[in-house]
């Protein structure tokens, strides 16, 4: 399955990322690539395999509803790009993609 | 022509956990911005999200109730989308291997009283976002950048990671009366469970709605449009109504209508679209790395479905289906048909009891220590709910515990307070949380039932209106109540309405 521009211009959308005509036709071949890969494995025999959501054999990890000690506000806020009060600020956005 | 809405919704509800779903932080509510966060729910690099044993029970308790069947085998899923309440880029939440499937809730359409069973499709567990103030007063500067813009958001992660369960149902709704009433009844069920508080306001449920319209007689459906942000049970109804409105309007001119998201605007009461491009709705679900397999075996060594938890490492079966199965409470339409059967009383006054749980509870109690239930159902309906109401209070804010409500019903009994008395002693007692005996003594109430004081009392009405005496005993027997009031008068309501007009039929007639 080929990957055309507007398949990468799609994702890079969706990603929020910029990208330069030059880096679409570079990631337009990469990312071929892998479906590529992946056409080769559907030639695989699967037939009896379980379909596999995780390669760790484990199941049901669960925790107590403890509560435990949260960071502090200055600690939560320490990373953000701009503040206001206890309230990280960002530029408005009205609709919600959720 | 006559249109009918079809009506399906999506229902959150905020599970009632102590800690957040994949992290130990607090989930209480009204805690300073941005104080109940950690590394897992904000979403920092390196960390990884272990799931919450109560959230996995409450869940399964509302699978349970609602005859849903749970998943022996479910996963959570990365649904991707980017905003700023949501830091880590995607939320996590079950896709394609929901916890559960199936399921019903009943409602009764109260004009017919017919009953109609509106169909769940899956019950799932997820996590919240979190909460974004919007405000255009003030500018924003970008600081890389330096470009300013107009209006800023501001974050609160407190509700990021708060567990909820998505409950979707089938489009079964034919009316915005009946989501109201399915929802009601939703609400109901999940606070008999008490795994939800179910305060809309506090948005602990939240509802989303997709809405067609068809001419009555018409089977092919509409195209459908979806509506959010319905914050309270009024702002469901008029929302659906306005949007059923607005759909019969276009197809009467001749129009069409385009599939969309709409969004209720509480104060303007309208519905306004939600600039959304086609693109964000491609989430690119795939399975959470993160988290591991969700199992519930039909069968274990015990012998007892269950989940098992860790048991690799040494620690097995932790929760059992069979177990939170036969944990469930009585719910409400059960325990609807024991109150008419065992407490022999009229099916409207057994329904409006057992509404809340805590209000059914309060009933329940009161009957143990006084087993007129009747009197208790009247009291509970009438002065009881109406304190509530009054005092804008719950039942469990409530002054008057149901045993001192019983003592006070014991009293008109026994003929110590008149049934007038009662309610002005009850008023006190929801006022000022005493006991019925310590106000009857500080107030002085205590009903005369003495024959001999009542019998002066009469002497000296009938003694001052011999007019009156005149006329009752010419055949005038209306008198009698002008009687009666004045002996209240005088004895400021305290005589025992029964002695009172025994003795005065006797004084008259002699």
């Amino acid at each position: 399955m080929a990957i055309t521009i507007q398949d990468v211009e799609h994702i890079a959308k969706l990603a929020r990322l910029r990208l330069t005509e030059e880096e679409k036709l570079r990631f337009q071949k990469e990312l071929g690539k892998i479906i590529e890969y992946f056409d080769q494995l559907k030639k695989l025999n699967t037939d009896g395999v379980p379909p596999t959501t995780h390669v760790v054999p484990l199941e049901n990890v669960l925790r107590e509803d403890a509560v435990k000690p949260c960071l502090s506000v200055e600690e939560a806020l320490a990373n953000a790009p701009d503040r206001k009060g206890n309230y990280f600020r960002v530029p408005k956005v009205v609709e919600k993609e959720g | 022509m006559k249109y009918e809405s079809i009506i399906g919704l999506e229902v959150h509800a905020q599970l009632l956990t102590d800690s957040k779903i994949f992290c130990g932080c607090s989930v209480s509510y009204g805690a300073d911005p941005n104080s109940q966060t950690c590394p897992v729910c904000l979403g920092l690099p390196g960390v990884l999200p272990v799931l919450n044993k109560k959230a996995v029970e409450y869940a399964v308790k509302m699978v349970l109730a609602v005859g849903g069947t749970v998943a022996p085998h479910s996963i959570f899923a990365r649904k991707n989308y980017f905003y700023p309440d949501l830091p880590k880029g995607y939320q996590i939440s079950q896709y394609d291997q929901p916890l559960s499937t199936g399921g019903s809730v009943e409602i009764e359409i109260p004009e017919s009283k017919a009953k109609k069973k509106i169909h769940l499709t899956r019950i799932h567990l997820e996590e919240d976002a979190g909460k974004s103030l919007h405000s255009e007063d003030n500018s924003y500067t970008n600081t890389s950048s330096n470009v300013k813009q107009k209006g800023e958001t501001l974050v609160d992660m407190n509700r990021c990671g708060v567990p909820l369960i998505e409950i979707v149902t089938q489009p079964d709704m034919r009316s915005p009366k009946e989501a109201t009433l399915f929802l009601n009844k939703l609400k109901q069920i999940l606070e008999y469970l008490e795994i939800c508080s179910g305060n809309m306001e506090e948005g602990s449920l939240r509802c989303d709605a997709n809405v067609s319209v068809r001419p009555i007689a018409q089977t092919k459906l509409g195209t459908k449009t979806e509506v959010k942000n319905m914050n309270s049970f009024k702002a469901v109804e008029k929302a659906l109504n306005f949007e059923m409105e607005r759909q019969i309007g276009i197809i009467e001119s001749g129009g069409r209508i385009i599939q969309e998201t709409l969004l209720w605007d509480a104060e303007k009461e309208l519905i306004a679209p939600m600039r959304s491009k086609e693109e964000s709705h491609d989430y690119r679900y795939f399975p959470e790395p993160d988290l591991v397999v969700l199992k519930f075996h039909p069968q274990t060594i015990s012998g007892i479905g269950g989940i098992r938890s860790e048991e690799k490492f040494g620690t097995p079966t932790i929760t059992i289906v069979e177990k939170i199965k036969q944990s469930l409470p009585e719910l409400p339409e059960a325990r609807k048909t024991r109150f008419i059967k065992q407490y022999q009383i009229p099916e409207y006054d057994a329904e409006l009891l057992t509404t809340e749980k805590k209000l059914a509870d309060y009933y329940e109690e009161c009957v143990k220590n006084y087993p007129n239930s009747k009197a208790v159902s009247n009291w509970v309906m009438g002065e009881v709910l109406r304190e509530l109401k009054e005092r804008k209070i719950s039942v469990s804010e409530f002054k008057v515990p149901p045993k001192e409500l019983a003592s006070l019903l014991k009293q008109v009994d026994s003929g110590t307070l008149s049934g007038k008395m009662a309610k002005d002693v009850f008023v006190e007692m929801a006022e000022t949380g005493l006991s019925s005996e310590k106000i009857i003594q500080e107030k002085g109430l205590v009903q005369v039932t003495d024959t001999k004081e009542i019998e002066s009392v009469i002497e000296s009405v009938l003694r001052e209106n011999p007019g009156e005496v005149e006329k009752y005993r010419s055949g005038k027997e209306r008198v009698f109540g002008f009687f009666v009031g004045e002996v209240m008068k005088k004895t400021k309501g305290k005589a025992n309405p029964s002695v009172v007009n025994q003795i005065l039929k006797e004084k008259l007639s002699s």
